[in-house]
């Protein structure tokens, strides 16, 4: 006598394949939601009090990103301007406008102008600008072609597989210490903006022996510490 | 249910008592174990043995907040579900504030340094600060000083931590209403109309030690204004009975300098002068300085005798301790006194002491010039006349002591004072009295206590202070005190050069200053605190201050203002600037904290902007740009140079010691009025005499009471007893025997009664004693925890000040809560009897009372921790190794048990980076000089400012859970009842190469790094604590609970933004200030070079006042660390063990008399 139907032994089969093709499932559900956007920020563009736009200022007016950021290259934060840097201009061009009145009522009220934190790192995380500027990594290598950022949104994951990319290997990533601040610079342009938007650095890997070249030649004249070194935890966790 | 009801056995607290006569017993059998910790391990009782094999003591790991089994599950289950979600959570958006206008000199992210000074009795603390985008987060000695050379001491580490409190006295009250300043403005306007009638004869100001130059002058005007008025001074502790000393044996009063560089022998009389005080910093380091004997240099390293009525760390760390009763005392003093031809004759005391005497007056004698006397400032002056004869007669004067102006402005009898003003109090003459910091409700003696009565008496009473205390609490007007980080001001060094206070921050609380306060009672009430200081050295202090910055081109030592220059140079170092302050000890410091970070001046452009802006066009009439230099260089080192005081040409008479006590009288009083005499109470129905003696010690930890509000200070565990948030009643182990103390409360257990002594139970590190009932000239304390200090003299207890605040804080204890901390022990101090007195009773009451000591914490087991040996053993034997870790004996020459370097399964770590093109990586390393180390604990405080580390109250270190990461371990030596002295060991994370917690982490949350640090990777942490059981040193400390607050706006501000803040769960250990290091790396990295020795200093090393830790790169063999630990005597803790570890110790050395016992006795 038979208790259960025959087509219960495909079931049985079935849900057993099913079982692990659930578990297994799930988890990269799991890890693409952890890689996302929803989860990293990126690629999102960040609402500012003033809506300032870097597309403007860099791509258009050609100022370089030390003009604001000015201490990029001394200390760990690149620091965010004081109001008084926007009214070194702002008091001459369009000091009339009304898109610039939170500016101009900063400066006059000597209330700080609160913007929107866009790369925000965990706090146990201490990454140092001046470090990386110093070494030949590229602001672009980072936040991406900001030049043409409207507004500015994370362009990379900021995961940390992310930071150890660079870390295992600087020399895919390096560059001249006077292209720092060149938000177009590539060799041989077969990079282009794949460094930033591209977390797992796919390209980098596949395409660019010419750049690792170079980038080995740099690294060797930078003094770059090896990856022993810089993957050691304390490198980044205090 | 309660988990205590399940499993009732897990809380039966077991009696089991320790006897002496065991413990005597122990030591005569066990010759091998020489060191020892406390009396439990000695006598091993069973809970001990438990307490030892157990990774943290019975219940240290327990959650015992009174939460039963459902709840807790329920807690689990909520707690799981909800770290499932947390996991996923959005990190919150964060805003970025940039300045308006960014001032000068900040660079976002760049700490920056300001001079500045903490002031205090018998020298102020001159201080570097460090200030992250404008809050001060962690205090530095100022290495440029003369007087600091960089070290800092316990008080000004942990004031860092009293600005922020948040307990602090934030609004002026008057009469329990908050009021505004403008009110209380106009309320002493009023008063003073009233009092210009009659020349201010109402008015009197109590200050604390004025050396403030700026503060004696604004007084000094006002009484100029006010001629009736009166000024005085009290306080509880410091200088005072020294300055009396060196006026009966000088005739004028002075301030005597001692030059510990210069000295041979040194007797210390009752001085606990490594102690570390915020004023003996110099001292400490002159003395460390002749105590390190180095491979290939035969000369002798100093030698130190004590001669002390109650345990310090001076007297513990003497090469020779003589510990005496307090009535016998001065006799002894005298003998020695009479053996080195100096004072009247003196009758030779018997029995050891004589021995000691003898040897001493020989040893003193024969190095004579190169001898010193020091006595101790709770001493009576006859004592520090008999002293100063003493160096004269060995002719010491102008070469290991000189004496200079006094320190303080206005040097008087204090006592005599307080007494004058409390007559004046009684007899209704005084009608305004200004309290001007210090809290003298609490602080005078029982006899001449400012008590409620007194202060209502008067009809209008101001306090100035930190905190609403027990003084404010019955002033009419309360005004909130700014701290010292806050306020501008001035002080002098414990040698008299003056000292700038610069704010770091402006007041955070609308508090002022007492300079400010001050200007309340001149017709410019509302001058600012600045402005008060500027024009004080643009007019009165101008001459020295433009006279330092003329002739202080890169500190060139100026012969002009060092008077004994002329005597070898031997004042040439204490008193000059950079240049001077060199020699061996100090090369390697200068330029490290430094050399990596800018040192700002004029802190007015950050902190007191509108201020500064203020005053440059109110005093820029006579501002000259040479002034304006001077000064802004004042600014930038923190102290004008060449401003030391002047040596004075002083004679010691030679028979001011026999002219017996100075002279009492009424100076400066009103005429007609006689000050108080002390009055005895009502006696008690046990007569209150009996037959013991007490000695009076300010606390360790918190001093005069000053810091009981202080988490990190209460936290501190004392040098010698080790324990944490109490004070208690110091005996000797025979007396506690006599005492019968340890006798269980009920009598239950009966056994053996008499024998008993300190008790531990299963829960670790809580020690259950009995409290005692002291009685002394009819005044009482009924609640003073007994402890058993061996070293201590027979039948003499000691209490310490600055416990039983009835209105301190959360912390420091409230009578209204009765939260009370420990016992009030001004309450027996009496004005005849300050520092001791005879005729203490002693009874036991029967009652328990748990403490929490940190002694019987983290035992080594008995091994080879602490090496030592005397001088001349070390002549023959520099290694100084006990037999056992000598060589083995067949095989290779030169090997001794530690096993050889590829003893292991790991593969070795690699350190040679870039080898090839002459650029090896780094190799972290950390030596410590065991020889040098008095115990102070100035760098536990240190590192706890400097990483972020909680307090954990009393109740959690009982169970072993204080969170230092580095302690200092006091290892007694030689019999109970007279050990030759204590060996102190500063234990941080040894930074293993074959470390044993790496091994067993799970998640790989403890891990080596390329430059061989043991990293702590917090984030990764599950808290399994498998890394702190596999520890052999035990330096491992884990948040069991959420010990950092996270709330508390303040604690926000002073938190090291450097250093991830811990929550629960986590493991956390020393890591070498891993931030420091980064920080020198990427600056050296930035600029294409290594980084140089002495660029990283860790906190423990920057505050060590004796130099005794040293940080760098083992890779470099001409780093100071690398040269320490090729020394001989350098060896490795728990070698043997194959962990080798990179923080190494240096063997103790000391040097006593052949010609004593201790000194006879052979090492282990």
């Amino acid at each position: 006598m038979q208790v259960f139907h025959r087509s219960t032994n495909t079931i049985a089969k079935v849900s057993i394949f099913g079982g692990v093709f659930i578990v297994a499932a799930s988890l990269w559900v799991l890890a693409e939601i952890n890689r996302s956007s929803y989860n990293t920020g990126q690629f999102i563009e960040v609402q500012q009090p003033v809506q300032f736009s870097h597309k403007h200022h860099v791509g258009d007016d050609g100022i370089d990103c030390r003009y604001c950021h000015t201490s990029v290259e001394t200390s760990n934060t690149a620091s965010i301007p004081p109001t008084k840097t926007c009214m070194n201009c702002h008091s001459q061009i369009w000091a009339d406008s009304a898109y610039l009145e939170i500016v101009r009522a900063s400066y006059r009220d000597n209330k700080p102008i609160e913007w929107t934190r866009v790369h925000d790192l965990p706090d146990y995380v201490y990454f140092n600008h001046s470090i990386h500027v110093n070494k030949g990594v590229g602001c672009a290598s980072c936040h991406g072609r900001v030049d043409q950022m409207p507004m500015v949104y994370q362009a990379a994951s900021l995961q940390m597989e992310w930071c150890l990319a660079c870390h295992r290997a600087p020399e895919r990533f390096l560059r001249p210490k006077e292209k720092i601040t060149d938000m177009a610079w590539n060799i041989e342009a077969d990079l282009g903006e794949g460094v930033a938007a591209d977390p797992f650095n796919l390209l980098a890997e596949n395409k660019a022996e010419s750049r690792v070249k170079l980038g080995l030649q740099l690294k060797q004249e930078y003094r770059v510490r090896n990856a022993r070194v810089l993957t050691s935890c304390s490198t980044c966790h205090r | 249910m309660h988990i205590k009801d399940t499993f009732p056995e897990l809380y039966q607290i077991r009696r089991r008592p320790l006897s002496i006569e065991g413990v005597r017993a122990r030591l005569t059998n066990k010759r091998g174990r020489e060191f020892w910790q406390s009396l439990e391990e000695l006598a091993a009782t069973e809970e001990f043995e438990e307490l030892l094999h157990r990774e943290f003591p019975q219940h240290a790991s327990e959650w015992d907040e009174g939460t039963d089994r459902r709840t807790f599950l329920k807690l689990m289950g909520a707690s799981l579900a909800l770290a499932g979600l947390a996991g996923c959570s959005y990190q919150p958006p964060e805003t970025i504030v940039p300045y308006v206008r960014q001032p000068e000199g900040i660079v976002p992210g760049k700490p920056l340094f300001f001079a500045t000074a903490m002031p205090w009795t018998g020298g102020a603390a001159p201080l570097l600060v460090r200030s992250n985008m404008g809050r001060p987060t962690k205090v530095e000695g100022n290495d440029l000083h003369p007087a600091s050379q960089g070290a800092a001491d316990v008080f000004s580490q942990a004031s860092i931590l009293g600005l922020y409190d948040p307990d602090r006295s934030e609004t002026i009250i008057n009469r329990g209403e908050v009021r505004t300043y403008t009110a209380f403005l106009g309320e002493i306007s009023t008063a003073l109309e009233a009092q210009k009638t009659k020349q201010g004869a109402g008015l009197r100001f109590l200050t604390e030690t004025v050396t403030s130059p700026t503060l004696a002058a604004q007084l000094r005007d006002i009484l100029r204004n006010f001629p009736g008025a009166r000024w005085y001074q009290w306080e509880p502790a410091g200088g005072n009975n020294a300055s009396l000393g060196v006026r009966q044996s000088v005739g004028d009063f002075a301030t005597s300098i001692y030059n510990f560089a210069a000295a041979d022998r040194v007797l210390a009389l009752d001085s606990n002068l490594l102690e570390c005080g915020p004023g003996s910093l110099r001292y400490a380091r002159d003395f460390a300085s002749r105590r390190r004997p180095a491979d290939g240099d035969p000369r002798e390293i100093s030698r130190l005798y004590v001669v002390e009525t109650t345990p310090t760390n001076t007297g513990f760390f003497a090469d020779n301790r003589l510990a005496v009763k307090p009535s016998e005392f001065e006799g002894i003093v005298r003998a020695v006194a009479a053996g080195v031809g100096a004072g009247g004759a003196g009758t030779s005391p018997g029995g050891p002491a004589a021995e000691f005497v003898n040897a001493v007056v020989a040893d003193l004698k024969a190095h004579a010039g190169a001898s010193l006397v020091v006595a101790g400032d709770e001493q009576p002056p006859i004592i520090h006349a008999l002293a100063h004869q003493m160096n004269a007669a060995l002719g010491g004067v102008g070469k290991t002591v000189s004496f200079v102006e006094p320190l303080e402005e206005n040097p008087t009898d204090q006592l005599n004072e307080l007494r004058t003003l409390l007559g004046e109090i009684d007899a209704g003459a005084v009608e305004i009295l200004v309290v001007v910091g210090g809290n003298p409700v609490h602080t005078t003696p029982a006899d001449l206590k400012l008590d409620e009565a007194r202060m209502k008496k008067v009809p209008l009473t101001v306090h100035l202070g930190l905190y609403e205390d027990e003084t404010s609490e019955l002033s009419q007007w309360h005004i909130p005190e700014t701290h010292f980080l806050e306020a501008w001001g001035d002080t002098r060094a414990f040698d008299g050069t003056v000292t700038i206070i610069q704010p770091l921050i402006t007041p955070l609380y609308s508090g002022k200053s007492a300079h400010e306060l001050l200007a309340a009672f001149t017709d410019q009430p509302d001058r600012k605190g600045y402005d008060i200081l500027r024009q004080y050295w643009l007019t009165q202090g101008r001459a020295s201050l433009m006279s330092a910055g003329a002739s202080n081109a890169a500190g060139t030592p100026s012969a002009a203002s060092v008077g004994a220059a002329s005597t070898g140079g031997t004042q040439g170092g204490m008193t000059n600037g950079v240049a001077a302050t060199g020699g061996a000890t100090t090369g390697a410091t200068a330029g490290g904290g430094q050399a990596s970070s800018a040192r700002a001046a004029g802190a007015g452009t950050l902190t007191a902007g509108a201020t500064q802006a203020g005053a440059a066009t109110s005093s820029s009439a006579s501002a000259t740009p040479e002034f304006e230099m001077a000064w802004r260089k004042a600014l930038n080192d923190g102290f004008v140079s060449n401003t030391a005081r002047k040596p004075k040409n002083v004679s010691v008479s030679a028979n001011a010691a026999t002219s017996g006590a100075a002279s009492a009288g009424t100076q400066a009083g009103v005429a007609g009025v006689a000050p108080v005499t002390g009055v005895a109470p009502a006696p008690l129905a046990n007569g209150g005499a009996g037959a013991f003696e007490i000695v009076f010690r300010t606390d360790p930890s918190i001093y005069d009471g000053r810091f009981a509000n202080n988490g990190w200070l209460q936290e501190l565990p004392k040098p010698l007893t080790k324990l944490t948030w109490d004070n208690v009643a110091i005996v000797s182990p025979a007396t506690a025997e006599r005492l019968g103390v340890g006798d269980t409360p009920d009598g239950a257990v009966a056994w053996d009664s008499p024998k008993r002594v300190n008790r531990i139970t299963a829960k670790g590190g809580e020690l259950r004693v009995e409290l005692l009932r002291l009685t002394f000239k009819g005044r009482r304390v009924d609640n003073a925890p007994v402890f058993i200090l061996p070293g201590q003299p027979d039948d003499v207890v000691t209490v310490h000040f600055g416990y039983g605040r009835k209105r301190s804080g959360r912390v420091g204890g409230n009578e209204h809560d009765k939260s009370v901390r420990g016992f009030d022990a001004y309450a027996l101090r009496t004005s005849d009897a300050m520092w001791s007195g005879a005729g203490l009773g002693v009874e036991k009451t029967g009652e328990d009372y748990p403490l929490a000591s940190t002694q019987i914490h983290f035992q080594m087991e008995g091994r080879d921790i602490v090496r030592a040996g005397t001088f001349a053993e070390w002549t023959h034997d520099p290694e100084l190794a006990p037999e056992s870790e000598r060589k083995r004996p067949p095989e290779a020459a030169g090997e001794t048990r530690t096993p050889p370097e590829g003893d292991t399964l790991y593969p070795p770590y690699d350190y040679s980076e870039h080898e090839d093109e002459g650029l090896r990586g780094y190799k972290w390393g950390m030596a410590i000089d065991v020889s040098t180390c008095v115990g102070c604990n100035a760098c536990v405080v240190a590192c706890q400012a400097e990483n972020n580390i909680a307090v954990v109250g009393k109740e959690q270190v009982a169970r072993s859970r204080e969170m230092h990461w580095i302690r200092v371990d006091a290892y007694f030596r030689g019999a109970v009842e007279r050990p030759d002295g204590v060996y102190f060991m500063p234990v941080p994370c040894m930074h293993c190469e074959n470390a044993p917690c790496e091994g067993v982490c799970p998640v790989h949350a403890t891990v080596h790094s390329a430059e061989g640090i043991n990293e702590m990777v917090y984030n990764r942490c599950v808290g399994t604590r498998y890394c702190s059981n596999n520890c052999p040193y035990k330096v491992r400390r884990f948040n069991f609970l959420l010990y950092q607050d996270w709330e508390t706006p303040s604690y926000k501000l002073m938190r090291n933004p450097e250093v991830s803040v811990r929550s629960r769960g986590v493991m956390e250990k020393c890591t070498y200030c891993i931030q420091r290091i980064e920080y020198a790396k990427i600056e050296a990295e930035k600029q294409g070079r290594k980084v140089r020795d002495g660029e990283i200093v860790t906190a423990c090393q920057q505050t060590c006042p004796t130099e005794a830790i040293v940080f760098g790169d083992l890779n470099d063999p001409a780093s100071r660390v690398a040269k320490l630990q090729a020394q001989k005597r350098n060896y490795g803790l728990l070698a043997d063990l194959n962990t080798r570890p990179r923080t190494t110790y240096l063997a103790s050395v000391r040097n006593p008399n052949e010609a004593l016992p201790a000194g006879k006795e052979g090492k282990a």
